[in-house]
């Protein structure tokens, strides 16, 4: 299992498209990706439960990967949490 | 029978009504045999299937008639129905628990709805609705429900319904579909929104109207009142149809004016713009024969998204206006005026005590300066492909002027340093909207090349009386002495520098007010698109020499009442 931590670069948070993004990307790999905020902890693959994070600008996450391709995973998805217009 | 709601899209329409209740979906709640679940499981995912491949074709029909930002909430519901959490949950509630799948949706949804309910964010709510449509389609195929919505009408009909939603509406036969009357709803709910675009009457906020008519019930629709007439006798009926016919009649009338000039009998010349929301309302503008955009409010590019439009995104925008109207058409594009009431989720701005007094419009720009500069780089870009104008709103002193001014400067430089090119010779002007900036017109007209007044705040900060607030609404009149004695002293002081004046709140569309701002000098009218051509019919009726001396007439009287009738029975009344 790998685990890494991100402060959210981007103005708008985890919001809908940012989200969007982030989810389809996890969705392409086949490992789990789990996302910790705090004590909350969610699918990665999930919409749904992403939106009810509400992570924000310079809020700290944790992923939390399991599986094949999870080194790719981290870090293309941390990428994405770390990008400022994704 | 007759019952008020609210005119959300003008017109009349005498038709049968189909109605949709609510309640049409039901079912029952059971608990499942052990040998039971596979099947009931495979009978959900086929569901889920049959769903995903409706939004396939919805996404596809909404793109091609409406855009692709309308598309994109069927993007959206799509994603729904891939969510592990969402389908996942049911799936599992349906195994573990093992209820039918209807109760296990049912079910896990609610759970879902409160959570984004309870977000206090308004986009989670519009997500709420979202999750409601997507599962109502899922529940609809698990029942096995042909919706009526799609059905083939065979005659034309009445639509009604306890809401549109996305779904239903894009799902609408346009040709058959001639109006219609929902429970809910506002003049700026989706619904409303979408039948002024179809241009088909309608009547929202019927609280009950479902309950009231059958299918087949014989039904009237005036969006021109916001009433709706339930079984309509044959009386009313011919009543109604002749005030259909001169509605007809004087939309006819009006439509042969779209291309008079908007000149009074006396020769006298003004402009009739339109105030729009988005680049596709200005082909409207046009077709409606606006000789100009007055306010092209630029706030639709910054709400609901989840982040600022780039300068790409603005720039396209601002170009496909400005191509849209011409070099001859005047665009006037209003910098961002956010804040205070209207927010943006992504902007993450303190809770106020008094919005309407707060961090807003200009003074946020001015304090978040890289945005702001990015709105005006891609204004002074597209400004090369038609005759646009920049306009800030909420100025209050003549520093505010001269800072904004003096951003903009630098961003004339950097585009120059780029060799970007760009009109040298835009105007750039100011709302009249807060009071302060009316006392100080004439200072403000030595550095700003137009104003435009902008009676919806102004009248509000004037009066110092919330536009919203019902208790205090007979202190919002934009008839009050008050409003038009500053109004007169906005223009004076503008014409005093050479400057134009303008005015776009909805003040400027009122057949009542259009005599009395002509007779204080006013140069331009803004008003919605569908405005333009009763306001130019009018126009052309009226005396400009005779009514310069009415309207300092008007300027003497004691009461917004006293006002309104002198200017029914001694200007209109006589034309």
């Amino acid at each position: 299992m790998l685990t890494k931590t991100f402060t959210i670069q981007n103005p708008t948070g985890l919001h809908a498209r940012p989200a969007t993004l982030f989810v389809q990307k996890a969705t392409s790999f086949p490992c789990e990706v789990n996302v910790i905020k705090g004590t909350k902890k969610i699918n990665g693959k999930s919409i749904m439960g992403l939106m009810t994070l509400g992570a924000k600008l310079g809020e700290q996450i944790t992923l939390e990967i399991t599986g094949e391709q999870a080194e790719q995973a981290m870090e293309e998805l941390g990428k994405l949490l770390m990008s400022v217009h994704g | 029978m007759l019952q008020k709601g609210i005119a959300a899209a003008p017109g009349i329409v005498i038709g049968r009504a189909v109605v949709q209740k609510e309640e049409m979906v039901r079912y029952e709640r059971r608990i499942l045999d052990q040998d039971e679940v596979a099947a009931e499981l495979a009978r959900f995912r086929e569901s889920v299937r049959a769903a995903d491949l409706e939004l396939e074709q919805v996404k596809k029909k909404v793109r091609h008639e409406m855009g692709e930002e309308e598309a994109r909430i069927f993007e959206a519901h799509q994603l729904f129905l891939q969510d592990p959490e969402f389908i996942g949950a049911i799936e599992e509630k349906l195994e573990c628990e093992r209820v039918n799948a209807e109760a296990a949706l049912e079910e896990v949804r609610d759970s879902f709805v409160a959570i984004f309910e309870s977000m206090d964010d308004e986009y989670m709510r519009e997500r709420a609705a979202d999750l409601r449509d997507v599962s109502q389609r899922l529940m609809k195929n698990l029942l096995g429900i042909h919706d009526q919505l799609q059905a083939d009408f065979t005659e034309p009909v009445v639509l009604v319904v306890h809401d549109l939603t996305p779904s239903d509406t894009a799902q609408l036969d346009r040709e058959k579909v001639k109006g219609f009357a929902t429970n809910i709803g506002g003049r700026t709910s989706h619904s409303a929104i979408m039948a002024r675009t179809m241009e088909i009457p309608a009547v929202v906020g019927m609280s009950d109207i479902t309950e009231q008519l059958q299918t087949g019930d014989l039904v009237i629709v005036d969006g021109l009142e916001g009433e709706v007439h339930i079984r309509p006798d044959e009386a009313v009926v011919a009543a109604y149809e002749a005030k259909q016919q001169a509605y007809w009649k004087q939309k006819e009338d009006w439509a042969r004016l779209v291309h008079e000039e908007s000149v009074t009998a006396d020769g006298h010349r003004v402009e009739l713009a339109a105030n729009i929301g988005n680049p596709r309302d200005a082909v409207q503008a046009v077709e409606n024969g606006a000789e100009g955009i007055g306010l092209f409010r630029t706030e639709f590019l910054y709400m609901g998204r989840e982040q600022f439009p780039t300068e790409e995104e603005q720039f396209a925008a601002y170009k496909a206006v400005a191509e849209t109207m011409g070099k001859d058409r005047p665009v006037v594009i209003r910098t961002l005026d956010i804040g205070g009431d209207k927010e943006l989720s992504y902007l993450d701005l303190p809770k106020e005590l008094n919005p309407f007094l707060g961090y807003r419009a200009i003074r946020l720009c001015l304090d978040r300066v890289e945005l702001f500069k990015t709105q005006l780089r891609a204004l002074l870009r597209a400004s090369i492909y038609g005759n646009i104008k920049i306009m800030y709103p909420m100025i209050a002193t003549i520093a505010e002027l001269r800072r904004a001014n003096q951003i903009l400067d630098e961003v004339r430089a950097e585009l120059r340093n780029q060799s970007i090119l760009f009109n040298d010779h835009l105007e750039v002007g100011i709302m009249i909207e807060v009071p302060a900036a009316a006392m100080i017109a004439d200072q403000l007209a030595k550095e700003a090349d137009f104003f435009s007044i902008g009676t919806n705040d102004l009248i509000q900060y004037v009066m110092a009386a919330d536009r919203m607030n019902e208790q205090v609404a007979y202190l919002y009149d934009p008839y009050h002495p008050a409003i038009l004695r500053l109004v007169n002293q906005v223009i004076k002081a503008a014409h005093q520098e050479g400057k134009w004046v303008g005015m776009c709140g909805e003040m400027a569309g009122e057949e009542l007010a259009i005599p009395i701002l002509l007779g204080l000098g006013l140069d331009e009218f803004s008003m919605s698109a569908t405005s333009v051509l009763r306001a130019r019919d009018l126009l052309r009726k009226l005396d400009y020499k005779s009514l310069q001396e009415t309207a300092q007439h008007v300027l003497t009287l004691e009461s917004g009442e006293e006002i309104r009738a002198f200017i029914k029975e001694e200007i209109l009344n006589k034309l």
